[in-house]
C-alpha cells in the first residue's frame, strides 16, 4: 500500500515535471483564478499568434497544413477565452493581448479570400454578368437617356448649324458643317498605312478608362453628373451622325463607329448605369438604412466597373487596330455588330453560377 | 492613482480627455460567431499619413518605371540605329507599356494591397491600420474595388479643380466646382465614424491594427519570488478604497517600473489606507496590494459586483 503510494506520488511528480518545471506548479498553486486560466490557455493563444503574424507577414506558404487547418479552430477558442476573461479577469495587459489577437485572427479568417487572380476568375466567369442584370432599370434609365441624347444632339444640329461646334468643340478638326464630302470620306477611310497603332489603342483606352471611373465615380452625387456626362457623350455623337447624313455618308460613319463604338458605347453606358445606381440607393434606400444600400449598391456597381475597364481594353483594340485595317464599311459592320451580339449574350443570356469556381 | 491621475485637477484633465477620445473611436462589431469585438477607428490623421505615404510611393515607383523605360528605350534607339522598323516597335511597345504601368499604378496600387492577406497597402501598414467590413462579415474583394474606384473624385478631382480655381480662368463657376468637390474630398471629417466617399459605397471603415506581446502576468511574476508573499497583508478595508481604473493604472506603473512613479504611488495608497509610508520596499508593497486588490475586485466580478474607480460606491 505505502510503496504504490510512493509509486503513485512520484509518477505523478514525474508527469508533473515533464509538463512544467517545478517552478511553474508552484506559480499555478499560489496564483490568482484568472491567471490560472491563463496558464492553462497561453499555449494556444501563442500558436494563434504564430500562425497570424507569418500569415501577416506574407509567408502563408511557409504554413504547415496542419496550421492552417488549426487557424479557423484556434481562433474560436482563443475569442471564447477572450469573452470569458472580460467576464472574470482585470488584468489589463492579457485583456488587451487577447483582444488584439482575436482582432488580428479575425482580420485573417474573416479577410479577403481570394486574391486578385481567383477574383478576376470567378468575375469572369459569371460575377461580372450578373451584377449587370442586377442593376437593369438603371441600364434602361441610361439607355433611354443616351438615345435622347443622340436624338437631341442631332435635332439641335439641324434645326441650328451652329449648335455643332458646341457640341464638338473641336478646333482645327476638317469635320465640320460645310465640308465637302470627299474631305468627310478622307476622315473616314484610307488610314491602314498609319503607324503607331498600338500605341495610340493604349493612349485611347487610359484616356477613356480614366473618364469612365470618374463617371462612374460622380455617381455618388446621386447619379445625375454621371447620367449628364453620358448624355453629353450622345449628343455629340448625334451632331456627328447629323453631320455624315447631310454628305450622305451616314452608314460610313456608322459603320466607322460601329467597330469600337459597340463596345464603347455599351462601356459607357454600363459606367453610367453603375453610377447611377448607387445614386438610386442614396436617393431611394427603400427599407434598407441608406448607408447599408449604398453599399450594397456599392458593391455590384463596382463589379460592373471592373467589367468596364476590361470593355474600354477591348474598345481601343478595336478602335487602334481593327478600324484602321478594315477599309471598308461592310466588314467594319461585321465587327461592330458580332461584338454587339457578343456583349448581349454574355450579359443576359450566360448564365452561370459563379459560386461554382469558388 | 498615479501622481498625474490623481493629485490635481489640472493633471487630470488631459487623461480623461484621452480616456473620452479613446471611447469615442471605440466601435463594437459582432462577429459572425456573436462574439461582440472592440475596434478603434483610425484617426483621421493616421489615414491621411498613410494616404501619402502610399502616394509618394507610387509617385516614386512610377518615376522609376519611368526612368526605367526611358533607359531601354534609349539603349533600344541605339542598338536598332540602323533597322528603323525594328526600332520603331520596340520604342511603340515601351510607350504602350509605360502607360499600362502608369494606369495600374494609379488604379491597382491600393486593390492589389487591399486584396492581399494584409488586408492594407504599404501606407497603411506603416501607420498600423487596415480596413475591415462595417458589418463584422467577411471582407470581399467588391468592397476593396468599390472603395478604390471612388478615389478619383476624392483626391484628383477636388485637387485639380482647386488648382484650377486658383488660377481663375473659370472664375465664380471655378470657385463653386473647387468647393462642391471639397466635399467629397472632406467627406471624413463630416461624419462619426471618418468615413470617405469611398467606405460608404463599398460598406468598409478603416480602424487600427494593434499588436501586442504578450506580457508576463504580474500576480504570478511577483509570487515566484521568493519571500515576497507572504510580507503585506490588507484586509478588506484597505482594500475597498480603489476600483478598476486605479487597478489598471496600479498596472500600468508596476510594469513600467519607474523609482519615482513608484515611491509616489506608495505614499498616496499608504495615505489612503492609514498605513505609515516606509521607504526601500515599494516595489513589493505595490505587487502585493495589486494582485490582492485584484483577487478582491474579481471575486466580485464574478458575483457580479463591479467596482468601475473609487467613485464608485463600495464594492461590498
Amino acid at each position: 500500500m505505502a510503496l504504490g503510494d510512493t509509486l503513485r506520488g512520484s509518477r505523478l511528480g514525474a508527469l508533473l515535471g515533464a509538463r512544467a518545471p517545478a517552478g511553474d506548479a508552484a506559480i499555478a498553486a499560489a496564483a490568482l483564478r484568472s491567471d490560472r486560466f491563463r496558464q492553462e490557455r497561453e499555449g494556444d493563444w501563442k500558436r494563434l499568434d504564430a500562425i497570424v503574424t507569418r500569415i501577416e507577414q506574407g509567408r502563408l506558404r511557409s504554413l504547415s497544413d496542419e496550421d492552417l487547418l488549426a487557424l479557423p479552430v484556434l481562433y474560436r477558442t482563443v475569442a471564447s477565452s477572450l469573452s470569458v476573461a472580460r467576464e472574470t479577469s482585470l488584468d489589463a495587459a492579457t485583456l488587451a493581448y487577447l483582444e488584439a489577437l482575436v482582432q488580428r485572427a479575425w482580420f485573417q479568417v474573416y479577410g479577403p479570400r481570394q486574391g486578385l487572380g481567383r477574383w478576376l476568375l470567378r468575375f469572369l466567369g459569371g460575377g461580372w454578368s450578373r451584377a449587370v442584370r442586377e442593376i437593369w432599370p438603371d441600364l434602361l434609365i441610361t439607355l433611354a437617356l443616351m438615345v435622347a441624347g443622340a436624338f437631341v444632339g442631332w435635332k439641335l444640329c439641324a434645326a441650328d448649324p451652329s449648335w455643332y461646334f458646341t457640341l464638338f468643340p473641336a478646333e482645327g478638326d476638317p469635320r465640320v458643317p460645310g465640308a465637302g464630302q470627299a474631305v468627310l470620306r478622307a476622315s473616314l477611310f484610307g488610314q491602314s498605312q498609319q503607324n503607331g497603332l498600338a500605341a495610340f489603342a493604349a493612349y485611347l483606352f487610359s484616356h477613356n478608362a480614366q473618364i469612365s471611373i470618374l463617371a462612374f465615380a460622380l455617381g455618388f452625387a446621386f447619379g445625375i453628373p454621371s447620367l449628364l456626362l453620358a448624355i453629353q457623350n450622345t449628343a455629340t455623337l448625334g451632331a456627328m451622325l447629323w453631320l455624315f447624313h447631310s454628305q450622305a455618308l451616314l452608314p460610313d460613319l456608322i459603320g466607322w463607329l460601329s467597330v469600337h463604338g459597340t463596345t464603347e458605347l455599351f462601356a459607357i453606358l454600363l459606367a453610367a448605369a453603375a453610377g447611377l445606381h448607387i445614386g438610386r440607393a442614396f436617393a431611394f434606400p427603400g427599407d434598407l438604412p441608406v448607408l447599408e444600400a449604398a453599399a450594397r449598391a456599392g458593391r455590384r456597381a463596382s463589379t460592373v466597373m471592373a467589367g468596364v475597364v476590361l470593355m474600354l481594353v477591348v474598345a481601343a483594340m478595336l478602335e487602334g487596330f481593327a478600324r484602321q485595317l478594315l477599309d471598308a464599311t461592310g466588314p467594319r459592320l461585321v465587327v461592330g455588330l458580332s461584338m454587339l451580339v457578343f456583349w448581349l449574350w454574355y450579359f443576359f443570356a450566360f448564365r452561370r453560377d459563379p459560386g461554382a469556381l469558388r | 492613482m498615479s501622481a498625474a491621475a490623481t493629485s490635481s485637477s489640472a493633471t487630470t484633465l488631459p487623461t480623461q480627455r484621452f480616456r473620452l477620445d479613446q471611447a469615442r473611436r471605440q466601435r463594437t462589431v459582432l462577429t459572425p460567431e456573436g462574439i461582440p469585438l472592440r475596434f478603434t477607428l483610425a484617426t483621421r490623421s493616421a489615414r491621411a499619413g498613410a494616404l501619402l505615404l502610399d502616394l509618394f510611393l507610387v509617385g516614386a515607383v512610377m518615376v522609376a518605371t519611368t526612368i526605367g523605360l526611358i533607359y531601354l528605350a534609349g539603349g533600344t534607339a541605339k542598338a536598332m540605329g540602323q533597322a528603323s522598323g525594328a526600332a520603331g516597335h520596340a520604342l511603340q511597345f515601351l510607350f504602350i507599356l509605360w502607360l499600362a504601368a502608369m494606369f495600374l499604378l494609379r488604379n491597382a496600387w491600393f486593390l492589389f494591397f487591399e486584396l492581399s492577406p494584409r488586408g492594407a497597402t504599404p501606407g497603411k501598414r506603416a501607420s498600423h491600420i487596415r480596413i475591415a467590413a462595417r458589418n463584422g462579415g467577411r471582407l470581399t474583394a467588391e468592397m476593396v474595388l468599390a472603395r478604390n474606384l471612388l478615389r478619383d473624385i476624392e483626391l484628383f478631382l477636388p485637387l485639380s479643380f482647386l488648382l484650377s480655381a486658383r488660377d481663375g480662368d473659370m472664375g465664380a463657376a471655378g470657385i463653386a466646382a473647387a468647393g462642391w468637390f471639397l466635399i467629397f474630398g472632406l467627406f471624413p471629417c463630416f461624419n462619426r465614424d471618418a468615413l470617405r466617399a469611398g467606405d460608404i459605397i463599398a460598406g468598409t471603415w478603416v480602424v487600427e491594427a494593434p499588436r501586442r506581446k504578450l506580457e508576463q502576468a504580474l500576480s504570478a511574476a511577483r509570487a515566484a519570488a521568493p519571500g515576497a508573499a507572504g510580507e503585506y497583508h490588507f484586509d478588506a478595508a484597505a482594500l475597498s478604497h480603489y476600483g478598476e481604473y486605479e487597478l489598471q493604472v496600479l498596472e500600468r506603473v508596476l510594469r513600467e517600473n519607474r523609482g519615482d512613479q513608484l515611491a509616489a504611488v506608495y505614499q498616496r495608497i499608504c495615505g489612503k489606507i492609514g498605513w505609515h509610508a516606509g521607504a526601500g520596499d515599494e516595489r513589493a508593497f505595490l505587487a502585493a496590494y495589486y494582485t490582492q486588490l485584484r483577487a478582491r475586485l474579481e471575486s466580485g466580478m464574478r458575483l457580479g459586483q463591479r467596482k468601475a474607480d473609487k467613485f464608485t460606491g463600495p464594492s461590498r
